[in-house]
């Protein structure tokens, strides 16, 4: 039997904090599509939209597990806070991103003390209450908000006063992708942090992660503030690049969508919503393509059979092939003496 | 000295039903105290308002004399009383490093740095592997929780409620289920246990009680029927009716 020292320990220990290759791979990918795919900036900087607002998303259902059918809220909330910004003259982006960020933080914050009480139902309920509520507050303050016919005349300045937004998208989408990136690398770091570490205690057992001192209800509060503020980001995001805001920001389909976005690429390891934003735009895209009017029962088949199929397994069976492979590749030799390693989910 | 837990006129009720009725109960520093009862005599409610998972109905309960009667149960722990469940109540999905490692870094008050990578302060990782080789946790530091032997999983249940420098600990039936195989070691290791932890250990298992404890009490339907030492208890009479019956003399 091999024992380990503190070194091992450690090594093993700041694991989650190391960039992999594949990581830093993925990202040069997203990178050049910037540049190679430039006919292509439109539906990318949608996707880096949505990804952002999945990977907002997956910070409390994948990690603090709660289950959430009101996101929309936050995002319906920074889309109208970035739009309203623009419009009234405060046309820079920057600004309306983070006024968009704070003020959906704000709203979590205030919304968190009444979702995080009773069973998982409760929350999921309160949370679409919270989300449908807001839809109507802005259908009636038609005067602030443009009511049904959407909020006309948002003007967004050059990004750090030097890229005009263009009609093909590419200020656009080097802009989202950016924020993504940046929110993304802030999301990692957290969630490998002793405070991270904490969360997945809370969604595993509660009762025990009380019993080892952790005070679960301050815990979840702040990791709802903060999922709030980056889903208001993302609608931002989308208010600033498409210079326009409607009420479907608000609207129940929304927070439906990114849940089917995180379902398709995994919940509790922060690319999932990336990817998962991935595959759900370019299958809506290729499959409305094919069946204008029924792509929804294509989607809706993917989701029961991901669904039923169990893809934690299929996901750490492709894992043990996949390093079973590269071993045979480099002879490297495995960093512990284990057989099986813990998931992140 | 003044005991460092303590309960004065402790009283639970669920209804009609007195749980917890007038229990006066201490806890010497240092002592190795067991609180033994048939099934139904409330030991349980009894470990639930210690902890804080329960409010009592009326009572003091006392931590090294400061009274934490109505503490929250992650402030209790803080304070020094942690607990360890009858039933395993791990993180399936987190490794026992990450296990330990978490309790070790919220004691430390990490738990609000958000901001630093998780085992990348020496103090930590030093006082995770001494964790880890005194509940025999080295070999399978880095395996799933859930993929654990039973006796393991038993030992890091422990190890958890060890990692947060308890002055109290509450052992609840530590050595339930644990397979013969596995069983020394288990045992062995709750013996080991540094004599600046105060342990009151729950618990079904006579041989265990006999050989771990110093002192006996004995909880019969909610109240504290009697208390004294392994010698006391073992050879009282009256005990032997309520409770030990025939077993003692096995």
């Amino acid at each position: 039997m091999k024992s380990h020292t503190e070194d091992d320990v450690r090594r093993v220990l700041t694991r989650r904090g190391r960039w992999g290759f594949s990581e830093i791979a993925f990202w040069l990918v997203a990178v050049a599509t910037l540049v190679f795919m430039p006919d292509r900036h439109l539906i990318l900087n949608e996707i880096a939209i949505i990804a952002l607002f999945a990977l907002s998303l997956d910070l409390i259902l994948g990690y603090a597990g709660i289950v959430s059918l009101g996101h929309a809220a936050f995002f319906g909330l920074g889309a109208y806070v970035a739009g309203i910004l623009a419009q009234q003259g405060i046309g820079n982006p920057l600004i309306g991103l983070a006024a968009a960020a704070l003020a959906a933080a704000i709203l979590g914050l205030a919304t968190s003390f009444l979702v995080l009480r009773g069973s998982d139902l409760t929350k999921l309920m309160v949370a679409l209450g919270v989300a449908l509520i807001l839809g109507e507050v802005a259908n009636r303050m038609a005067w602030l908000t443009g009511g049904a016919d959407g909020l006309q005349g948002v003007n967004v300045s050059p990004l750090l006063g030097l890229f005009e937004f263009d009609m093909f998208g590419t200020t656009a989408y080097a802009y989202s992708l950016t924020v993504l990136f940046v929110l993304f690398v802030l999301a990692r770091r957290v969630m490998a942090s002793p405070y991270g570490l904490s969360l997945r205690s809370i969604r595993d057992n509660p009762l025990r992660a009380r019993a080892i001192g952790i005070p679960v209800n301050r815990r979840l509060v702040v990791i709802y503030t903060l999922a709030a503020a980056y889903a208001g980001s993302a609608g931002a995001l989308l208010a600033q690049t498409i210079q326009f805001v409607s009420l479907d920001v608000l609207a129940f389909h929304r927070s439906a969508d990114v849940m089917l976005v995180l379902v398709i690429g995994g919940a509790g390891y922060l690319y999932g919503g990336i990817i998962g934003a991935v595959v759900f735009k370019i299958l809506q895209d290729y499959l409305s393509d094919l069946t204008p009017q029924y792509w929804l029962f294509w989607i809706g088949l993917i989701l029961v059979l991901l669904v039923l199929m169990d893809r934690e397994r299929m996901v750490s069976k492709a894992r043990t092939l996949w390093k079973r492979t590269a071993n045979r590749l480099t002879h490297r030799a495995e960093p512990l003496a284990t057989t099986r390693t813990a998931r992140e989910i | 000295m003044a005991p460092v837990l303590e309960t004065r006129g402790l009283v639970k009720r669920f209804g009609g039903l007195t749980a917890t009725n007038d229990v006066s109960f201490r806890l010497e520093r240092g002592g190795r105290h067991a609180l033994i009862g048939p099934n139904g005599a409330g030991k349980t409610t009894f470990i639930n308002l210690l902890t804080g998972v329960l409010t009592p109905t009326s009572g003091q309960i006392l931590l090294e004399g400061k009274d934490v009667t109505h503490s929250r149960a992650e402030l209790r722990v803080r304070r020094g009383l942690a607990r360890t469940f009858q039933i395993n109540q791990l993180f399936p999905a987190m490794t026992p490093l990450e296990t330990i490692g978490l309790a070790v870094s919220e004691r430390m008050g990490g738990g609000r740095d958000w901001w630093r990578v998780t085992g990348s302060k020496r103090e930590i990782v030093d006082e995770i592997v001494d964790i880890a080789r005194r509940f025999h946790l080295m070999d399978i530091l880095d395996e799933r929780t859930s993929n654990l032997a039973y006796g393991k999983q038993r030992l890091l249940e422990i190890a958890v409620a060890f990692a947060s420098r308890p002055k109290v600990l509450l052992l609840d039936e530590p050595a339930a289920g644990v397979p013969e195989a596995e069983r020394h070691e288990l045992l062995a290791t709750v013996a080991a246990l540094p004599r600046d932890v105060s342990v009151l250990l729950i618990e079904h298992d006579m041989d265990l009680v006999f050989s771990f404890a110093d002192r006996i009490s004995v909880l019969v339907n909610g109240a504290l029927f009697t208390e004294g030492t392994v010698e006391e208890v073992s050879n009282d009479p009256k005990v032997k009716a309520v409770y030990l019956g025939e077993s003692v003399y096995e």
